[in-house]
């Protein structure tokens, strides 16, 4: 059993916990794009035109059958070679995960409307509504609602990748546990702290996704 | 009637087809207002797909609906009518619809459900669209239901509820499709007394219904319709006690066979 030295990560625990702070920003850039971005491929999706379908189809299919970490690497390697711009490594990071959150809200999004009968629509048009006001009056509620339990599960998994940003060099949490723990020599303690930061963050949002899970089932 | 009520909604040579299949194969249908009119048919023959052409949930293939003495889109040219979402939608606040399922909005309280549409849908203020919401309530037996949640209701009166949505808009006339085929037997009373009150304020009705002994007593005009065509129409007494076809006949039989 080695001598463990928590008091050297303590003593710069304002570093770890500014660096928190970047990660959680990370973390509601990305899911904010994911979910708005998400309705937009979603209806694509549902769309009966095949030139919208089908590019839909391939973008979800894309983001859900490779790493994220080579989506976050291609965005911020490769696409300056396509486009000729280098972006920040914050802006690649937040592109990258907010477009695999939109491919997967995409589908949250999707079996929600899916879970709305049909019926609802027709009373709605039978009463005068326009199309507009059903859905987001009657349809998006219901939706919604119904998806809490996948979006949380979203979010908390979106919270977990954003680690992969430290790859390049966006200095978020992990990026600062790399580089504290090279630095110090105490990876075992730096990483066992850091561990317990992203818990600390992340449990709370599982609970109370099973909490409102199981109220809704009550 | 001695001087006839002036025509509230005609549909003219109505068909619609499903793909390859012709579901409505040229249906005429004038009703005057005050009327009550009973649809009968077997099950597939099209009474649902009539119901939704009138108020235009489904939109004919071919044929033209008048409300009010005015036709509704324009021609296209090509000998079919040409749709605009806003008239559309204008058409169906005063084309109401109950349907066999109620489809009430699970997320909004019964008042809301109520009020939902003569606020977003007319413009109500607040206290005018709760005010009516609460009259029509009251109207079926409801008012001590407001703001209950459409699943704590049994399904009689979800379908009550669903009556006082409709009639919230002050539709001139009021399509019902079924409106107690999803019912257990006990509730079905309940809902055909809610129906039968409306006619006491000269409501303009037209329901698709199996009951027929309350198309008996309810209806002015009851219509039977078979394989996408109206067969026989007439006063409830010639049409269910002396139809001419034999179709009818049968049909007629067969349901009231099932009440024993
Ligand atoms: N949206 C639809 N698409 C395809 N076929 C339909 C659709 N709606 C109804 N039909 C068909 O039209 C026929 C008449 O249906 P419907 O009007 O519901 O009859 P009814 O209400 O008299 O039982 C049925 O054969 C049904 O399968
Ligand atoms: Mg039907």
């Amino acid at each position: 059993m080695p001598e463990l030295q928590f008091g050297v990560v303590f003593a710069d625990f304002d570093l770890l916990i500014r660096a928190a702070g970047t990660t959680a920003l990370l973390w509601a850039a990305a899911f904010s794009v994911g979910w708005s971005a998400g309705w937009i491929v979603a209806f694509g999706r549902r769309s009966p035109r095949l030139v919208l379908a089908i590019p839909a189809r391939g973008f979800v299919e894309c983001f859900r059958n490779t790493p994220v970490l080579v989506q976050l690497i291609w965005f911020y390697y490769a696409l300056p070679v396509l486009i000729g711009i280098q972006m920040p490594a914050f802006g690649a990071a937040v592109l990258a995960l907010g477009l695999n959150g939109t491919a997967y809200c995409a589908e949250i999004h999707r079996n929600g409307l899916q879970s709305v009968a049909i019926g609802q629509w027709e009373a709605g048009r039978a009463l005068g509504m326009g199309r507009l006001r059903v859905f987001f009056r009657i349809i998006l509620p219901q939706a919604v609602s119904r998806m809490i339990p996948a979006y949380t599960n979203r979010a908390v998994e979106m919270a977990k990748n954003t680690s992969v940003a430290s790859v390049i060099s966006v200095h978020e949490l992990m990026y600062n546990a790399r580089l504290f723990s090279s630095q110090n020599y105490v990876p075992l303690e730096t990483f066992t702290v850091v561990a317990g930061i992203y818990f600390v963050v992340i449990w709370p949002i599982s609970l109370a996704s099973s909490l409102i899970e199981r109220r809704r089932s009550a | 009637m001695t001087s006839p009520e002036p025509v509230v909604l005609s549909a003219t040579a109505i068909t619609k087809r499903f793909g390859t299949v012709d579901v409505l194969k040229g249906v005429d249908l004038t009703v005057r207002k005050g009327e009550r009119i009973a649809i009968l048919g077997s099950s597939g023959s099209g009474k649902s797909t009539l119901l939704r052409c009138l108020n235009l949930l489904e939109r004919p293939t071919g044929g033209t609906i008048a409300l009010d003495g005015r036709t509704i889109g324009r021609p296209d040219g090509k000998g079919c009518q040409r749709y605009d979402e806003r008239e559309l939608d204008r058409v169906r606040t005063r084309v109401g619809m109950v349907f066999q399922q109620f489809n009430l909005f699970p997320h909004m309280r019964v008042i809301e459900n109520v009020m939902e549409a003569p606020r977003g849908v007319l413009g109500k203020s607040k206290a005018e669209a709760q005010a009516i919401a609460e009259r029509q309530l009251a109207a079926v037996g409801l008012a001590e239901k407001a703001t209950a949640w459409p699943a704590q209701l049994s399904g009689g009166q979800q379908q009550r509820v669903a009556i006082a949505r409709a009639l919230a808009m002050d539709p001139e006339v009021l399509l019902l499709d079924e409106p107690t085929s999803s019912l257990d037997p006990e509730l079905v009373g309940e809902v055909l007394a809610a129906i039968r009150a409306l006619s006491d304020e000269g409501r303009t009705m037209l329901i698709v219904t199996h009951e027929l002994g309350f198309a008996f007593h309810f209806a002015t005009r009851v219509l039977f319709l078979h394989d996408g065509k109206v067969l026989e129409e007439g006063p409830p007494e010639q049409v269910l006690k002396a139809p001419r076809e034999e179709r009818t006949r049968r049909f007629i039989e067969r349901f009231t066979e099932r009440r024993f």
